[in-house]
């Protein structure tokens, strides 16, 4: 499969379905049914088995003519998260009920992992499935679920085994978010709005056929998850001065007035650490689609992390007077994290948020020094201790 | 911000092959035992190691086309080489004269070019740049050195790297005509070498009194030679430092593993292990950039903005990651033993060679237009 095999695919599809003519959502259907979706997932599934990295290929030659996209940010969470999970991990019948609404954004999904008792140690989660014929009758509490309130599925993970030691009495299950006993409560955060929410699962009834992967290997079905979430995050190829500091580098030559010798030397040196790690970003796509994946991934975020948080204060700095003012502190349930979109304080403190999820920078510091420089681990006091007896 | 070419930030096969054999080399004849015992030697530099390097794996030629007895690769096999060399400290003039001089002269052209570059390329001759080894791209024309009435040259270019063990002086110089770029034969020079804070890599001082020259190249095109080998070592330095940073990187896990310290390796202790994946984390971005500056310079796009962000990034990642390194090997990191102190001195000494990172940042923001 070449690049230019696929954009004649997508010439000859857009003949045979004009986006002028062609409503939305059919046009969606139709084009995971031919395979253009996902280039990378299997035949038959949105995809042709092909190279991951030639996906902005046929997402180029679509946008250019003027097609209608699946609004990826939007649905972000079931397209970095929830589909490599169920590509991986799915039956046959549950890949072909769930992906296709999936991909077209007519089912959106979020992740239900969290608790409040289980963050960095997500596998300390209390969250209980109890088996009652061919359902599973589940109860507790997640937290800091994005999007939760406009999702119709969420990835579930729960403890189906509190008699063994915490990383194996996990089972992973397709949660629909409109069952009886699912309530979802506006988390309000630092920025003013609620993009999270608190979700309580009471007597929530799911049937076995929604289980993902095996009754108790629940931990190994979430590492697929989270992993695509580390390289979702490394995302897209951004040109350079793309994001954020492209932002602040307008307003620098836009607003000579604001300028001062310290600030240009900051946002200089930002300046550089921006082209620095989307270098490093572009790179590591490049060792991916040679087929060599470096463990870069985890490094890329936490950088990524710190350069968004300094840029975005030294925006304000370099805003003066209009620094102390904020856009709008309403409530608010938005659909997408909108960075670029709104004013200077609210990307200053919703950065503060890159280096909390996702894994904090300091578990993926972790990972690094033990995953990739084989420093050892930290002393596990609850390796071979039977859940319910953890301290908590 | 216009479109650039994608660039390639991998390394090919060819590229891991050369490194291999460089590394199998350097491992075998530069070892840190090796390096501390010959630095306060008469012989601070391995002259046999250099030949062999530059000569045998045919290190030297690399930048140099064929038809002028090179190998006609690029920018981007010699940086694997610097690499390599960053990797090791190893004493020898390859920056002087792979680098500096032979870019000077592949970029000056003509006949007596024509004539000194395969002998640079094939190792036969030692070339080095007559300027200070802390001259920037882009500074002016150095105004130190003048020609005389009857075509020899007089004056002083001080802390010239290499200079002390070659036999070619590429030396810049202002005539009645302007600037030049003159090749001198280093016996007509009085060469003296200075106490170097880099006790792997030696400066001196180049005095001329009315030294024989020939004229390579004259006028605009010899400021722009002399650009080109500043800017070309510039960005090629940063895939030493990228070296230096991987050294140091992975000597102190090694260490840490190793070294027992109440009860358990040092290594396992939270605090070092953040601060050792941060170094990763440096690491990572420093060979992304200098990567690129490596590739931008081999295809000819981006060049200015390249090198200014490989100097201006991977400088500063490089001195922190081998002061790192020191700190975390405690007591024994401060010993003159342990190599480390090679490869800090080296570090330091790179953040000043060809401009300071503060200095490429400023050209930086010429170049990315963000005014003062």
């Amino acid at each position: 499969m070449t690049p230019d095999d696929l954009r004649a695919q997508v010439a000859g599809f857009l003949a045979a379905h004009d986006p002028k003519t062609t409503e939305r959502l059919e046009f969606l259907r139709a084009r995971y049914d031919a395979g253009l979706a996902w280039v990378h997932f299997p035949e038959g599934l949105g995809g042709q088995g092909a190279a991951r990295a030639l996906q902005p290929v046929v997402d180029r030659a679509f946008a250019a003519a003027g097609a209608p996209d699946n609004d990826p940010r939007r649905i972000g969470i079931g397209l970095g998260m929830a589909a490599p999970t169920i590509l991986a991990f799915g039956t046959e019948e549950q890949r072909t009920r769930f992906l296709r609404p999936l991909w077209t954004g007519e089912e959106v999904w979020c992740q239900l992992f969290s608790e409040p008792g289980a963050g960095s140690d997500l596998a300390a989660l209390a969250t209980r499935a109890v088996r009652d014929g061919d359902d599973w009758v589940v109860t507790g509490q997640k937290v800091w679920t994005s999007g939760a309130h406009n999702s119709q599925w969420a990835i579930l993970v729960t403890r189906t085994d509190p008699d063994v030691p915490k990383h194996q009495g996990m089972t992973y299950f397709m949660c629909d978010m409109t069952a009886p006993g699912v309530e979802v409560r506006p988390l309000r955060q630092i920025t003013g709005e609620a993009e999270f929410n608190e979700v309580f699962l009471t007597g929530v009834r799911i049937p076995d056929s929604q289980r993902l992967g095996a009754v108790g290997e629940g931990w190994k079905v979430a590492q697929t998850t989270l992993m695509n979430e580390r390289v979702a995050i490394g995302g897209n190829a951004l040109p350079r001065e793309g994001g954020l500091i492209g932002m602040v580098s307008k307003t620098w030559r836009e607003r000579p007035e604001l300028r001062t010798p310290e600030l240009r030397d900051r946002l200089v040196q930002h300046w550089v650490e921006a082209e620095s790690l989307r270098l490093a970003a572009s790179r590591l796509r490049q060792q991916l689609t040679a087929g060599a994946p470096g463990p870069e991934g985890s490094a890329m975020k936490v950088a990524f992390s710190e350069l968004n948080q300094k840029l975005t204060g030294l925006e304000i700095e370099l805003l003066g007077e209009e620094g102390l003012r904020y856009d709008d502190w309403t409530l608010r349930r938005p659909e997408k994290v909108d960075f670029l979109g709104r004013e200077a304080g609210y990307r200053y403190l919703r950065a503060k948020g890159n280096s909390i999820e996702g894994g904090t920078s300091e578990v993926l510091r972790n990972i690094i020094s033990e995953r990739v420089l084989g420093l050892p681990s930290e002393p596990r006091v609850d390796k071979d201790v039977a859940w319910k007896d953890l301290p908590r | 911000m216009s479109e650039l070419p994608t660039p390639d930030l991998l390394y090919s096969d060819v590229e891991e092959d050369l490194r291999a054999s460089v590394r199998d080399l350097l491992t075998d004849q530069a070892s840190p035992a090796a390096l501390l015992a010959r630095v306060e030697t008469a012989e601070p530099y391995d002259l046999k190691l250099w030949k062999t390097l530059a000569a045998d794996l045919g290190a030297a030629g690399l930048m140099v086309p064929e038809e002028l007895g090179g190998h006609g690769a690029s920018a981007r096999e010699t940086a694997v080489v610097l690499e390599e060399l960053g990797r090791s400290v190893a004493p020898v003039p390859f920056l002087g004269s792979a680098v500096l001089a032979t870019s000077a002269l592949l970029a000056a052209g003509g006949s007596v070019a024509a004539e000194l570059l395969p002998r640079l390329a094939a190792g036969e001759l030692t070339g080095a740049l007559a300027v200070p080894l802390s001259t920037a791209p882009g500074a002016a024309f150095p105004a130190t050195v003048s020609v005389n009435g009857d075509g020899t040259l007089s004056g002083r270019a001080g802390t010239v790297v290499d200079a002390s063990v070659a036999e070619l002086l590429v030396v810049p110089a202002t005539g009645p005509d302007g600037p030049g770029l003159y090749a001198v034969e280093a016996s007509a020079a009085q060469v003296t070498e200075l106490v170097s804070l880099d006790l792997t890599r030696r400066v001196a001082d180049v005095e001329l009194d009315h030294a024989a020259a020939r004229l390579v190249v004259s006028g605009a095109a010899a400021q722009a030679a002399l650009d080109t080998a500043l800017t070309t070592a510039a960005g090629l330095l940063a895939s030493e430092q990228t070296g230096l940073t991987e050294w140091a990187l992975t000597t102190t896990v090694t260490y840490l593993k190793a070294r027992y310290q109440f009860g358990r390796p040092v290594g396992g202790f939270q605090s070092l292990k953040h601060r050792l994946a941060n170094l990763y984390t440096d690491l990572v971005n420093a060979r992304a950039t200098a990567r690129y500056a490596a590739d931008a310079l081999a295809g000819g796009f981006d060049v200015p903005i390249a090198v200014a962000v490989a100097q201006a990034r991977v400088a500063p990642i490089a001195v922190h990651a081998v002061e790192e390194a020191i700190q975390l090997h405690g007591g024994i990191g401060m010993t003159w033993e342990h190599p480390a102190h090679l490869f800090l001195k080296r570090a330091k000494s790179d953040e000043l060679a060809f401009g300071t990172p503060g200095r490429h940042r400023a050209r930086l923001a010429d170049l990315v237009d963000l005014p003062a």
